[in-house]
Parts: structure tokens; sequence; C-alpha cells
């Protein structure tokens, strides 16, 4: 197949042997399970459950509420003791609610809705049951896949991407599940197919995977309608928009979503929890998470029930062998910095990564010399030495002037950068602030259509007072003039 | 410059610097410095050393003045390349105080007036040069005959200290014009230029460098050597020594072909003088040159020019320095209109848009 290279990108040491070679582990029921309400992006769960209620693996705990949100299930069965504010796995530390379960051992499952025709369902049928087993995206993004396979409704899609590119560093949790999973994929993604009507799917994997390569092309060798591409090692090929351009030769335009021009991404985690979901009834409550870096004294691809605590994990994999200078949830590319491992999995946990002060390579910060290196990385086209020169005195509307927001945050500037200048530090500070500023702006917008309405009220309601009184008046007087009339009659 | 601790990624970095990239300039520059130092004897040497120890020196003054830590902005090495380059642009029996007067003026006007490394608008060694060459035209252009270190008169290491420290160059040693300088004096005389060429009998000797000129600009071979070194290096692209010597090239080829009485073809042009040198290692300083692929071209054709108009129509005979220093003023400029097209947009501001054909062109059933 005909592949369109995009421009940029960045080779960082990919350090995937240590994890890649051995197989998926399972991991003991732990003794407390932390499930919090925010794993996806969109509205938090709603709370369904009680302190003290026993519920069995796979039952609702949360339930999803508003359009863009999904439920949260029960990884195993137990009691839920406390239902509190624990530290949600993100760099702030900030709290966030939790369901919290003490295991009772038995791992009994609820009664779950199995298919035997799944194809039998209809596309909204289809998208119904994958919201419902609060399947997100399991790439790290986390939006909810059920509304992603509803926008196949308004636009024809004509390619589904399923993405095991994987590009991160370090990661293999998506390369093992390849290796050891693909039936499951496969079907997943023929589910997915038969849910958007989409003629066919590309499930693109980075040629320095061979062995997941040769298991996902077994896995589809009949099946007409997919296919495996090997695309090249570089990052950030995981990427949407830059898979689509490497795919297709499209970019996806600016405002636009990847539907707009008939392509959906799904990464292979997802089409796998698809196939759980949709053949029988299992919602996602579980996923593989690497937990690698130099400082894991064994680092391995686990099997984790969602809500797991980061400090059993890593207690689990023998704890630390060198001085840990950071721990993050993600890859080192992209990943976020844990301020505690007293956090738990979340669904868009791909991998727990332990780095020493030496894998990190934190440098002294130096000037910017104008060499234009983080402009030859860039995969968006974008001059971020430019934009960070103006995020960095505070002018964001000039770092919006060029191209703040089309900026992806993969980091490849940064990466290269020889004055080591954290750019999407102040990228993303930039983006947090313009974000806030538009929250701002419809808030302010919405006081005043609510003013607005609100003088228009009461200019109806005085005019329909007068309206009113006039209409009174007339009467009294139509009254007063009979009254005449009958006086003098 | 405090060092953050990020909460965003990347978590991991290349190990690249700055001392790296000046490092691999410097190690790019060995080979022509070398030739130079060969070429033009222990003279040449102890010049190069005066020119980079005042570079050092006015250095860690300026950071001292201005408070910041020595010892991390000298060893980033910019100081060493600037002084290096300006040494490389020096007519090679230059007087001591030729090399100290352009350091000085280099480091600390070309640069930390500005505001210190990756602030200045011109190429410090470029602007020190042309400062020189204004104030001091004769010493700048007393161009000495090679004198290898391996021939029979070469001055010894005292012999060499008194012409560099005392001006006092024994008769021995022949100095004259350029071959920019002798051709256009000749033209002025209403010589013809095919005598004037064939009079130079150093012209085959271009290409290896075997002529008179400033000490790191006569080997073309070596410098091209280095240059290529440095792209394959991804320190520097093609586009800016394409695009200057390119056109340098097409200007000479085409008014030699219009008149070749009065302008010398591009073989001359390309080799004579510091199109070479200022081509790969001088415009193309990472500070001073536009950020994207086609403002570089765009930079590099007009160094390229300018060094044409400067070296055909103006007042000197060679013009690397004024081209470069004029088209460093255009960088801010060209940065600022000439971008890279942003992901998802056809131009600046305009998103792309698919037609229905094309989306459904993205089926490829073609199976490899």
């Amino acid at each position: 197949m005909k592949l369109f290279r995009f421009k940029g990108g960045v080779h960082p040491e990919a350090n995937k042997i240590a994890t890649g070679c051995k197989s998926i582990t399972p991991f003991p029921i732990p003794d407390r399970l932390y499930l919090s309400v925010q794993q996806h992006i969109g509205a938090p769960a709603k709370t369904e459950v009680e302190i003290g209620q026993h519920v069995l693996k796979g039952e609702l705990l949360a339930a999803s509420q508003g359009m863009i949100s999904a439920p949260i299930h029960a990884p195993t069965s137990g009691v839920v003791v406390d239902i509190t504010e624990h530290t949600a796995p993100h760099p702030s530390g900030l709290p966030v609610r939790m369901i919290v379960i003490e295991p009772d051992g038995k791992d009994t499952w609820t009664k779950l809705d199995k298919i035997e025709q799944p194809f039998s369902l209809t596309p909204e049928e289809i998208a119904a049951r994958v919201g419902e087993a609060g399947i997100v995206g399991l790439g790290g993004a986390t939006f909810p896949s059920a509304v992603k396979l509803n926008l196949g409704k308004d636009n024809k899609i004509y390619t589904l991407i399923i993405n095991g590119g994987e590009c991160e560093p370090y990661l293999t949790c998506d390369d093992q599940l390849m290796r050891h999973r693909a039936e499951g994929i496969v079907d997943g993604i023929r589910l997915m197919l038969h849910g958007l009507q989409a003629p066919r799917a590309l499930i693109a994997i980075e040629d320095n995977k061979p062995t997941a390569i040769k298991a996902m092309q077994k896995a589809c060798e009949d099946i007409e309608s997919i296919d495996v591409v090997v695309i090249p090692n570089l990052y950030p090929m995981g990427s949407e928009k830059q898979m689509i351009h490497l795919l297709t030769g499209m970019d996806i335009p600016a405002g636009k979503r990847s539907t707009d021009i008939g392509v959906l991404v799904h990464n292979v985690g997802t089409a796998y929890a698809v196939h759980r979901a949709i053949r029988y009834g299992e919602p996602l409550v579980s996923r593989i998470v690497t937990i690698g870096g130099k400082a894991i004294r064994e680092p391995q691809n686990i099997d984790v029930p969602l809500g797991t605590l980061v400090s059993d994990l890593i207690e689990f994999c023998g704890g630390y062998k060198e001085k840990a200078e950071r721990v993050l949830m993600g890859g080192p590319m992209m990943g976020q910095a844990l301020p505690t491992t007293d956090v738990p999995i979340v669904k868009g946990s791909s991998g727990i990564i332990a780095l020493t002060a030496k894998e990190i390579e934190q440098q002294q910060m130096m000037p910017c010399i104008r060499c234009g290196s983080c402009v030859n990385v860039c995969p968006c086209g974008l001059l971020p030495l430019e934009m960070a020169n103006r995020a960095r005195k505070g002018d964001i509307e000039g770092a919006q002037e060029f191209g703040l927001m089309d900026c992806i945050s993969c980091g490849s500037c940064s990466y290269v950068c020889p004055s080591h200048i954290p750019l999407v530090q102040y990228f993303n500070y930039s983006k947090g602030i313009v974000a806030s500023q538009q929250k701002e702006k419809t808030h302010q917008n919405e006081i005043r259509l609510l003013a607005q309405q609100r003088t228009e009220r009461i200019e109806r309601e005085k005019i329909a007072k007068a309206e009113a009184a006039a209409k009174r008046k007339a009467a009294r007087e139509a009254k007063k003039a009979q009254k005449a009339r009958e006086l003098t009659s | 410059m405090k060092n953050i601790s990020p909460i965003s990624g990347p978590h991991t970095h290349t190990s690249n610097s700055i001392n790296m990239i000046m490092l691999k300039v410097m190690f790019a520059l060995l080979p022509a410095t070398i030739f130079g130092i060969y070429l033009f004897g222990w003279p040449a040497l102890i010049l190069f050393t005066i020119t980079i120890l005042s570079a050092i020196l006015s250095e860690i003054f300026c950071l001292y003045l201005a408070g910041k830590p020595i010892k991390l902005f000298l060893f980033d090495g910019s100081a060493i390349l600037t002084g290096w380059l300006l040494a490389m642009t020096l007519p090679p029996w230059s007087p001591w105080w030729i090399g100290v007067v352009g350091s000085v003026f280099a480091i600390v006007v070309g640069k930390h007036v500005f505001g210190g490394i990756g602030q200045n608008i011109f190429n410090p060694a470029m602007l020190a040069r042309v400062v020189l060459l204004i104030s001091f035209p004769l010493e700048m252009t007393t161009w000495i005959n090679p004198y290898p270190l391996n021939s029979l008169i070469t001055p010894d290491f005292f012999e060499s200290l008194k012409i560099i420290f005392l001006s006092e160059t024994p008769v021995d040693f022949v100095s004259g014009a350029s071959i920019l300088g002798n051709i256009r004096t000749e033209l002025g005389l209403g010589h013809e230029l095919v005598n004037i060429i064939s009079a130079n009998s150093d012209h085959s000797n271009l290409v290896t460098g075997f002529i008179k000129g400033s000490m790191g600009e006569t080997s073309g071979l070596l410098i091209l050597a280095g240059g290529l070194l440095l792209i394959a290096q991804r320190i520097i692209s093609w586009h800016i020594p394409a695009a200057m010597i390119g056109t340098v090239a097409i200007l000479a080829f085409a008014f030699n072909l219009v008149n070749p009485e009065q302008y010398s073809g591009p073989w001359i042009q390309v080799f004579s003088g510091g199109v070479i040198l200022g081509a790969f290692f001088i415009a193309t300083d990472l500070v001073t040159s536009p950020n994207s692929p086609l403002g570089k071209i765009i930079f590099g054709s007009g160094c390229g020019l300018l060094v044409y108009i400067i070296r055909t129509w103006g007042g000197f005979p060679e013009g690397v320095a004024f081209a470069v220093i004029l088209m460093n003023a255009m960088t801010p400029m060209i940065d600022y209109y000439i971008r890279p097209i942003i992901y998802g947009y056809k131009t600046k501001n305009v998103p792309l848009v698919y037609d229905e054909n094309r989306i459904s062109a993205s089926i490829n059933t073609d199976k490899e």
C-alpha cells in the first residue's frame, strides 16, 4: 500500500526490549481497588452504589451522565467500603471522587448478556452496547468509544484505522495484546466495521513489532475487509492526525474531525474491549499495563484490574532497583508525571514507567539559539521556537497566531531542543489559559444572554401589564357606559 | 537561567546540546583551518590563536558584567567559534591588533550588546569583519602569497612573531591583491578579462586552495567537505548553501555568457573569496538565519545576489560579509512572512477542503 510520509518526527530510543519479549502476566486481586468516577474525557460518572453494598464483578458502580461520558463497573466482586476523595493519577495531585472496593476474593461475575449472533445487531445497538460497557479510547485519549462510533451516522466512514503504532518508547502493552489476543482484536474490528457500516479497516503496526505483525496478519488472513499495514517506526506515528496522513494522504482539515474525511481511528486495545463487550457482554474492568523504566526491577506487562494502586503494581514487579527520579503514567514522550504512587490505574493507563535520573537526562536550560531543530521535527508544521518566545512572555495571542492550538503536544520539539527548553510545558500552559479564557467568554455570553432575556421578559411583562390594564380600563368604561345606559333607560 | 522541572512531557531527551553543536561545527572547520595554517605558516597560527583568545576574554568580561554564570556560558563554545570564524576570514598575516579589535567588536558589540547568545541580529564574526574592512582597508586587503610550512622560504617562529606583533615583514615575502581584487583593478585600467585571468598563474589552484586569500577561505574543497559533514550531521540544512552558491554561479554564468570581456565566469566567482566558507559556515549561522526551508532559500539566494552585485558593481572586490549582514537584517521579516504550512491548512488561515471523490478514494483496495 502506498504510504504518505508526514514531515518531522523523531526517533527516541525505543527501550521496548525489557518488556517486549515477556508475555502478559495476570495480576492477583489486590487488597483494595480505587475506582475513579472520572476515567474518561467528558462528564464524570454518577455513583450508583452505596457504602456497604456488595457488588459482583462487572456490576455498574457509576452511570454515564450527559452526552459525553462513560460508566464505571466493578473490576471484581466485593464490598463498597468507601466513597471518598482520593488523589487522581494526574500531575496536579488533586483529589477526585473514588469508589473504594474491598474484594471478597471470589471474583464472581455478575450475569452477563452474551450474544450469539452479534452481526444481527443494528449499528445503533452496537454503539449502545459499547457505551454501556464503559469502553473509552484505550490508547490514552480516553474519549468514549460509543460517541465516536455514533459519529459515523453523520458522515460516511470509508476507512476504520486500527492504531497499533505504539510509538511511545517503553510501552509494549499494545504489542503484547496483538501477539496474544489477535483473534479477539480482529473480531472487535469486524464488529466495529459492522457498527460503522464501513467497508474496510486498516491495522497499522510499526515495523519494529514483527511478531505482532505476523500474528495480526494471520488472524485477518481470510477477512477481505481488514488489512495489516506495516508502517515505519517514527514518533509520533500513533498520533491520529499523523497516522491518517500516512495512510490516506489526507490531513484532518483544521477545525474538523477525522470523520469529516471519512476516517475513524481506534486503538487495538479498544477493538479488543469491543470484542469482549459485544460477544461476552463483559464491561471494561481491566487492561494491560506496561510496567517499565530502568528503575523497575522486573519490567513486564500485566493484565491489571482497573483501580489497582500503582504502588501495588510496582511492588508486584519487585520494587525499584534504582532510585526512580520520576514515575510516569503513559510513555516518556506524552505521559504524565505522577505526584505519588498512591494513585489507581484508570482506563487510559497504558504504562507505569519509573525513570532514573540518567534516563530523563534533564539538563541546564540555555537560551534559544534559533537552531530550528524544533521546526524540523514538528509533525504539525509549526514554528515551536516562535510560539515559545511569545508564550514565555505571556503573549498568548501571539502564540495562537503562530498556531498554538494546532499543536498536538507530542513533545518532539522539547525532545530535540539543544538548549533544553521545555517548549511543551509552555504550550500546555498557554493552551490552559486559552481554554479558561474561552470558558470565561462562554460564561460571560451566557450571563449577557440571561440578562438580555430578563430585560426582554420585564419589557414583555410591562407591555402585558399595560395591555391588561388598558383592557380592564376599557372593560370598566364599557361597564360604566352600560350602567349609564341602564340608568338613562 | 532558572531550571524548570516540567510536569509536561517529554520526560526524556536527546543528548544534544549547544556545545555539542558548536563542537561539531569546529570539527567541520578543522580541515580548512589546518590547511590554512599549513599554507600561510606560523604567522597564521599566531593570528588564529590571538583572535580566539581575545574572543574568549571578551566573552568572560561580558558574562561577568551581565552577571551570567561564566563557566556555563563560556563552555557553550559559541565565543570560541565566533573567534575561529573571524580568524578564518582575516588576511593570514594581519597584525595582532586586527585580530584583537575584531574579536572584541564581535563579542562585545556583535553579541552581548544584543543580549548574549541567541539574541544577536547580525552574525558577530561578519559584523566584526565589515568593521575591520571599513576601518582598516589597507591591512584588510594585504594578501600574502602562500608560503607553506614545508616550503623553502617560510618564516620561522621568531620571524613570525615579528610579522604579527611588529608588522616587520621581511622583503622576501611578497603580498598583493587577491584574484577578485586584481580582476577589478585591471578591468578598471581597461585590460581584457581573458588576459587578466591568464596572467593569474594561480587560477588552476583555485579549487585546491594554493592561492592568496584569507586564512581559511582558500581551499574550496576542504570547506566543502566540512560543510557536507555539517549537513550530514543535520546541524545545517542544504537550503542556504545551495541557494547562495547556486545564485552566485547562475549570475556569473549568465553575465559571463552575455559579456565574457567584462564578467568573470562561475568558476572564479564561486571558488575565490569567501563564497564557499560563507555559504556553509557563516550564512548558515543558526541564530541569524531564517527557520523555514523556503525562508532559508530566500535568505541564501539573497546572500548570493548581494555578493555578486557588490563584487561586480559595488565599491569592494569582495562582498560576502556585507551580503550576509544585510540579509541577517532581513531574517526577522523573512521569518514573519514565510512560515511552513500548518497541518490541516491549505494556506495560512485557510483550512484544507477535500471533495467527496477524494474522501471516497481513500479506499485503497490494491493489496500488496
